[in-house]
């Protein structure tokens, strides 16, 4: 059995927690440049070029694009075959979490209880990790880190199966529209749709991670993605809020069979720092 | 829109009543960082009738949490952060003599009204930009709060910081005005 020593996890993982937050995907960046020709708004294409120009020198100068550097979200896929030898798998994710943070001079934004003392962490940690056993004996890890404005403009609503597709589409506008300039937009829109009510939160933050300009592997659901696109940009809240075309860049949709009883919907909206590099180990 | 509007803090009261949402201003002089948890600390002193930590009159508080400078550097990453978080203790301040906020996204009802009643401005900034505004920041010195680290209470020397009027002493909101403009029915 292949066998994977924690010291490399958390080499691999403070060098991924620094290449996301320094550097920009080229997707993003193209799918920004390619919405320059679409904004009518003066100032959202002047506000669109200073995101372009901010990822230049954030990818030269290895500094963060956005000061938010994030919860430092993981998504772990651990083949089956492969085994983690050296210590806790958890405890490197996050010691790899520590010193990526620490040594790469991003923002400590963890507190350890959400109601009383709100006190900061200082490391960033703990780290949200989303783990699956897939065939094979590789381990490929995925950071995203997330910041709050985009996380606080997500939503989740248990719908009912009559709701059907006209409840889950006005479901899904609503939210960006509520959200109107908060979550920093250009924004990717990540849909949930069906599971349980974790299981559809879970898919719709797992969206985020698809690239750029590629859609659902499902036809039904490349419609539905264009249409709910089309029907954000009309909604005219445009590059920050201050008006424009370009809401949103992308909606991607992900779902999963659900209860006979149950249509849950979830969407986690993503600030136009869309954030998310990759190691395979 | 008009063009861009040079303006130096302290901010007078001549500049303010003159801005109108949607000018474009180069903003230079010294500004005070504060957010979430400063913000609960500052509104609890007014409260309690006590002094603030810094005269407040004049002034603009721009909501940021800035990452870590690295060594040389002024600042590190520092874009706004989203500013209905401080819709409920804005009014407080504004109400002791604060004239600008710096930040992101929409104000509640409340905080357009409080502008209008104390005669203060909200700026926007342009939210994730956050290595390019750092090079607008000449250099941070602490003021208060420093166990709150990222959330201190900080004073940059900021030299042309870009920002655009999006509530002015009116009542306009920038916001409400340019996206009904680009809205389609559907």
């Amino acid at each position: 059995m292949k066998q994977i020593h924690v010291d490399t996890i958390i080499e691999a993982v403070r060098n991924i927690c620094q290449g996301a937050n320094f550097d920009l995907g080229d997707d993003v960046q193209r799918a920004l440049e390619e919405s320059l020709q679409i904004e009518e708004s003066s100032t959202g294409k002047m506000i669109i070029e200073q995101i372009l120009e901010n990822a230049e020198i954030a990818s030269k100068q290895r500094v963060p694009m956005c000061q938010d550097t994030g919860v430092a979200v993981f998504f772990v896929e651990l083949g089956q075959e492969a085994q983690v030898v050296g210590g806790d798998f958890a405890e490197a994710i996050n010691e790899g979490v520590r010193q990526g943070y620490r040594e790469g001079y991003l923002r400590k934004s963890m507190v350890n209880d959400p109601l009383f003392d709100r006190k900061n962490t200082e490391d960033n940690t703990p780290a949200i990790i989303h783990t699956r056993i897939v065939p094979g004996d590789r381990l490929k890890i995925t950071v995203a880190p997330k910041g709050a404005g985009s996380e606080n403009m997500s939503a989740i609503r248990m719908m009912k199966p009559a709701d059907g597709l006209e409840g889950a589409k006005d479901f899904v506008v609503e939210c960006v529209e509520r959200s109107g300039g908060n979550p920093c937009p250009p924004v990717i829109v990540g849909v949930g749709i069906g599971g349980t009510f974790e299981k559809c939160a879970e898919i719709a933050k797992r969206a985020l991670l698809r690239e750029l300009g590629k859609h659902s592997a499902d036809s039904r659901f490349v419609s539905l993605e264009r249409e709910l696109k089309e029907k954000i940009n009309d909604l005219g809240i445009g590059p920050m809020g201050l008006g424009g075309r370009v809401t949103a860049l992308a909606v991607h949709i992900e779902s999963f069979p659900c209860h006979i009883g149950s249509l849950p919907v979830a969407v986690n909206i993503q600030c136009h720092a869309a954030r998310h590099k990759s190691v395979v180990l | 829109m008009s063009g861009t509007i040079r303006l130096r803090t302290p901010l007078k009261e001549g500049d303010i009543i003159s801005l109108r949402a949607g000018d474009k201003v180069l903003l230079s002089g010294a500004i005070y960082t504060g957010r979430d948890a400063a913000h609960k600390r500052l509104f609890c002193l007014l409260e309690k009738g006590k002094d603030l930590p810094f005269d407040v009159k004049g002034q603009v508080i721009y909501y940021v949490g800035p990452s870590p400078a690295k060594p040389g550097t002024a600042i590190g990453s520092c874009g706004p952060t989203t500013s209905y978080r401080m819709d409920p203790y804005a009014p407080a301040l504004m109400k002791v003599g604060l004239k600008g906020m710096i930040g992101k996204g929409p104000r509640g009802r409340e905080v357009v009204e409080a502008m209008k009643r104390y005669k203060a401005v909200y700026f926007a900034a342009v939210g994730g930009v956050a290595a390019l505004i750092a090079r607008s920041v000449k250099s941070s010195r602490m003021v208060a709060y420093a166990d709150l680290g990222t959330e201190a209470v900080r004073v940059l020397e900021v030299k042309d910081f870009r920002v655009i009027v999006a509530n002015d002493v009116l009542g306009n909101d920038l916001y409400e005005e340019e996206i009904k403009k680009y809205r389609r029915k559907n």
